[in-house]
């Protein structure tokens, strides 16, 4: 499965000089105490620990101090060719910044090699402005001034970058423990499997390690699908990663013959006030043909319209 | 101060789901049989894992269900490698407020990307929106080492060959993965699950005629900007080394390092001679490796293979933290 | 056992949104204001304990490792804490064992949240893909226990209402608070949607952007300080499964072993009467009276009638939040650490205009996870 994310980072003042800098085409390091030029900046000073007030343009030429090869490019990585990384000292600057070298081949990457910024188009204030460093020629000067659209003297005051923004991306995959096997395939079936725990002798549905006694589930049981609503409540607000448009009943269902609920949707039929605790609630199964080792093979659970059952019966489920 | 030992260690190379749990329970099973105690009788049980290593907030929350937490315990989780949980309870030991403590560290490695996944432990401005994978982090600071003169390929291949049995010169045959790392340089990513007890004194000797006496631990970290730090010294290995009071007279050292060249550098500022047998579990099991080195340790111990051992942990992008245990057959 | 103190506290002004700060800004703005509250330097720090909630919500794995210089933890020793909800409880807690077990001298504490660089909700969504599909959310996890209890113990519904009135008012009163609602009213809170019924909007807590930060000391540091100290007279913490079958989710066997072993370790045997004021975790308004029973200061079913009866506002036999609490302010990470500081603050007498009248007893407490992780001290004007 993949978790993906646009992550929105405010900067604050240093972060947010340096990202407009970079929007503006020219690289701003942070001078510390010492004199030194951090960058990437430092956002407080190591020795003092005050705040990052100076912040100074540095080059957008200089030095490869270390490298590697990437062959494979991964997702997210500057370029899709491939390229270098590079700890690269800018001209001016007494820190090295990590940064892809567009360099072609592994022959034409070198410490000690000259490169200079390839700035990105449009900028947007965000690392990635510096779309990768180039070899540079010999006629790329050092000092401030060489990007393109950056202005002579002093680093003006410009508004600074407030938030960028980063996605994140990532896949996983999950796989299952037997027991949680076992319980898909059984639901594929159109069952329900419990297992009892061989120390407490209680049914968890779905089965799994007994988590007050920390030992392997035993012998397979089957409940029944319906059972009584314990405990519930209405959702009536929506909120991102949901899957249901409220307003619905999201209710603590104790199947018959298991011994902890499941958490499951108890659906009416728009109407959400007749749920109540103690109301008795069957489960209502998708169509056969879409059935897979899912327990969304299970839509909702709905009221089977018996008689409620006595608080005694559950109160110890709560 | 009192005395604490270590008297068991169980681990797994397999992990079934991220949880942890099925594969916890067996190994509490095995080391607390090893310890000669009962799950109810641990004091403290403290842990560490990675959520971004599950892929989901909270992920240490179900592992709790291999306790069997009924009745309730005290317990608590550092989102580190357990080596850092193996701290904080032998801390709570000192404190006299736990007799005993069960630690435990687990991950499922395999089940992400887990070299892009490790981008996110950089810094989330200027450097993770770049995707730098862990492989590539760890080259460039191979590469300084190589060229500042501090040990060869060949050095780095020898590592690899003591582990496998491999023929080093084969191995420089070997095209680079990361240039100038070789696929032997990097450690196998690998699942897994690690669990120590701890006892203090005279719980450590009921339990267990040769118990592993916890001399020192400390451990430090680094400044993570890798264009700010020398990443050819580890500081913090050096200075967690002094205060763990790692000296000459250690047998043998279990060291975490997910790269052969980590390694060397690591052998340096620990002060480990030639003479030291250095063990190197094989694989890099995220979040259990750093415990699984202090167990190995241990283990060495108890066994009567040695008399004077020290375990290693890092955690973060090319060596940025890092701890330290000594221990001996003696408190 | 070694003594252990509060030497001072810091927070940040908790918002929806800091967009002002990176992560750094935001943890330094609570620990430069708990170092100057403290009057300690820079290189006084043994140590430093970072407690923060899921790595997703921010989008950083172990944002520790690259926040180590800027919080003053580089060449130190350095430990991330994450125990779910109760995170900044346990954070100082592992603080004060640094402390107690006489490893250090001076140990800094420091959790954060910035919700605003995500969203809790989806962070929080992502499940294993065996799992029903129930979304229910935050709310949604806590209100059936919520509409349990009200069954338990025949509460009238107006409580819960009549909390998030108390503590919004008592919010008004804290200038870093979140949320601070001096005109909220018991009808205001009836008229405002139901969320999670029976959880309305006003009853819930907000999401935050925010960072508390501690000092704690030994007992020659805490002797040397020119301020009052607030010190640690017991900690308690402990931990169930999330779910098991029997398990009580209104009154979690957890938290009342908790709160018997602290009360023991404090020497206190009538905690309502023994204890001038409470910062206790409240995310949503029903929780007070749920917690007053669990921690012992009521008897089963008495925890509503003692919030009805007024006596858990300022002024009361028992302040519960005057900080406005967890229904104020909700930075995740560092909410279970601004009740512990809270509690440090008002026996300290540095509470502002929320401060109890002659406080010398109070509690912090935390709670996470699916009310299973629970930790709490009790700190004294005297040791």
């Amino acid at each position: 499965m993949t978790i993906a994310f646009d992550y929105t980072r405010s900067l604050g003042p240093v972060l947010g000089r340096f990202m407009a800098g970079l929007r503006d085409g020219r690289v701003l390091g942070a001078r510390t105490s010492d004199g030194r030029v951090h960058v990437p900046p430092l956002e407080f000073d190591s020795r003092t620990h005050e705040p990052i007030g100076d912040l100074v343009e540095v080059s957008p030429t200089g030095t490869v101090v270390t490298w590697t090869w990437v062959a494979h490019p991964l997702e997210g990585q500057p370029l899709s060719r491939p390229f270098a990384w590079a700890l690269i000292r800018l001209d001016g600057a007494d820190t090295a910044l990590l940064h892809a070298v567009d360099a072609g081949s592994p022959e034409q990457i070198r410490t000690g090699l000259r490169v200079r910024v390839k700035w990105a188009d449009p900028r947007r204030g965000h690392i990635g402005d510096i779309a990768c460093f180039e070899p540079a020629g010999p006629g790329d000067q050092a000092g401030p001034g060489a990007a393109a659209g950056a202005l002579d003297g002093p680093v003006p005051d410009r508004e600074p970058v407030e938030i960028m923004t980063t996605p994140i991306r990532l896949r996983y995959r999950h796989t299952t423990s037997p027991e949680e096997d076992g319980y898909l395939r059984a639901l594929a079936q159109g069952r329900i499997v419990g297992q009892r725990c061989p120390a407490c002798r209680k049914v968890y549905v779905p089965p799994r390690v007994c988590p007050a006694d920390g030992v392997a589930p035993g012998a397979v049981v089957e409940v029944a699908d319906r059972g009584t609503v314990t405990t519930f409540c209405v959702v009536n607000v929506p909120f991102a990663g949901q899957r249901l448009d409220p307003p619905y009943v999201v209710a603590q269902v104790l199947l018959d013959g298991a011994d902890i609920p499941i958490p499951h949707l108890i659906l009416t039929g728009g109407d959400t006030s007749g749920v109540r605790m103690g109301m008795r609630v069957a489960a209502v199964w998708r169509d056969r043909i879409d059935w897979s080792f899912t327990p969304e093979n299970i839509a909702h659970f709905e009221p089977t319209g018996e008689a409620d059952a006595a608080y005694e019966t559950y109160a110890e489920h709560l | 101060m009192s005395d604490v030992a270590i008297i068991g260690f169980a681990a797994s190379d397999h992990s079934i789901t991220t949880s942890g749990v099925e594969t916890l329970v067996p190994v509490f099973e095995d080391v607390l049989a090893q310890a000669g105690l009962g799950r109810r009788e641990i004091g403290f049980w403290c842990s560490g894992s990675s959520d971004y290593l599950a892929g989901r907030a909270f992920s240490f929350v179900n592992a709790v269900d291999a306790i069997g937490a009924v009745p309730p315990i005290a317990e608590s989780h550092v989102e580190m490698d357990a080596a850092w949980a193996f701290y904080e309870a032998y801390l709570k030991i000192l404190t006299g407020e736990a007799e005993t403590a069960l630690v435990y560290g687990f991950g499922k490695s395999t089940a992400g990307e887990l070299h892009r996944v490790l981008a996110l432990q950089l810094d989330p401005y200027t450097v993770a929106p770049l995707w730098p994978d862990a492989i590539s982090v760890a080259a460039l600071q191979a590469r300084l080492a190589l060229e500042a003169g501090l040990f060869t390929e060949r050095d780095m291949a020898v590592v690899a060959a003591r582990d496998s049995g491999a023929d080093p010169e084969e191995l420089l045959g070997h095209p680079y993965l990361s240039d100038p790392l070789r696929a032997h340089d990097v450690a196998r990513v690998k699942d897994g699950a690690a669990a120590v007890v701890l006892a203090a004194g005279e719980r450590a000797r009921r339990s267990r005629s040769r118990p592993a006496w916890i001399s020192g631990i400390a451990h430090r970290v680094d400044p993570q900007g890798l264009g700010e730090r020398d990443l050819t010294a580890v500081p913090s290995a050096s200075a967690a080394a002094r205060d763990a009071g790692l000296d000459a007279r250690v047998d043998v050292a279990a060291l975490h390092a997910p790269f052969t060249h980590q390694e060397l550098l690591l052998r340096a500022a620990l002060g480990i001679s030639e003479n030291v047998r250095v063990v190197r579990p094989d694989g890099d099991a995220m979040f259990s490796a750093g415990l699984s080195r202090i167990g190995a340790a241990a283990e060495e111990i108890m066994s009567g293979r040695a008399d004077r051992a020290a375990a290693h942990a890092t955690s973060g992008p090319a060596l940025q933290q890092n701890l330290v245990c000594t221990m001996g057959a003696t408190p | 056992m070694r003594r252990a103190a509060v030497l001072g506290t810091g927070q940040t002004h908790h918002r929806t949104r800091r967009t002002d700060v990176s992560m750094a800004g935001l943890c330094r703005e609570a620990i430069d204001r708990a170092l100057t509250d403290s009057g300690t330097t820079w290189d006084q720090i043994d140590a430093v304990v970072l407690g923060k909630a899921p790595d997703l919500f921010e989008g950083v794995m172990m944002p520790e490792l690259f926040l180590a210089d800027a919080i003053g933890a580089a060449g130190k020793p350095l430990l991330r804490v994450h125990t779910a909800g109760s995170v900044g409880g346990a954070t100082a807690l592992v603080a004060t064992s640094l402390i107690r077990a006489g490893v250090h001298r001076r140990v800094l504490a420091v959790a954060f949240e910035k919700q605003s660089e995500s969203n809790a909700m989806w962070a929080l969504s992502i499940q294993p893909p065996f799992t029903a599909p129930i979304g229910a959310g935050a709310g949604g996890y806590f209100a059936p226990h919520i509409r349990s209890y009200i069954r338990r113990f025949d509460a009238p519904e107006h409580v819960g209402a009549m909390v998030a009135v108390k503590d919004r008012r008592n919010g008004a009163l804290n200038p870093y608070a979140h949320l601070r609602q001096p005109d909220i009213s018991l009808e205001s809170v009836r008229r405002s949607p139901m969320l999670w019924d029976p959880i309305r909007y006003d009853e819930t807590c907000p999401s935050s952007d925010g960072a508390c930060a501690l000092v704690i000391g030994d007992q020659e540091a805490a002797d040397r300080s020119d301020r009052q100290v607030a010190w640690i007279r017991a900690t308690a913490m402990r931990t169930e499964p999330t779910f098991y079958s029997g398990k009580d989710h209104v009154n979690p066997r957890a938290g009342a072993e908790a709160a018997r072993a602290l009360w023991e370790a404090a020497g206190i045997t009538d905690p309502l009467n023994e204890v001038d004021v409470a910062e206790i975790y409240v995310p949503f308004s029903w929780f007070e009276p749920m917690w007053l029973e669990n921690l012992g200061f009521a008897g089963p079913g008495r925890g509503w009638k003692l919030t009805e009866s007024g006596e858990t506002g300022i002024g009361g036999r028992l302040p519960v939040n005057p900080s406005g609490g967890v229904l104020c302010s909700n930075p995740i990470g560092a909410s279970g650490l601004l009740r512990f500081a809270e509690a440090a603050m008002q026996v300290m007498g540095r509470a502002g205009e929320h401060q109890v009248e002659g406080a010398a007893t109070a509690l912090g407490h935390a709670y996470g996870g699916g009310s299973q992780f629970f930790s709490m001290w009790v700190v004294g004007r005297r040791p």
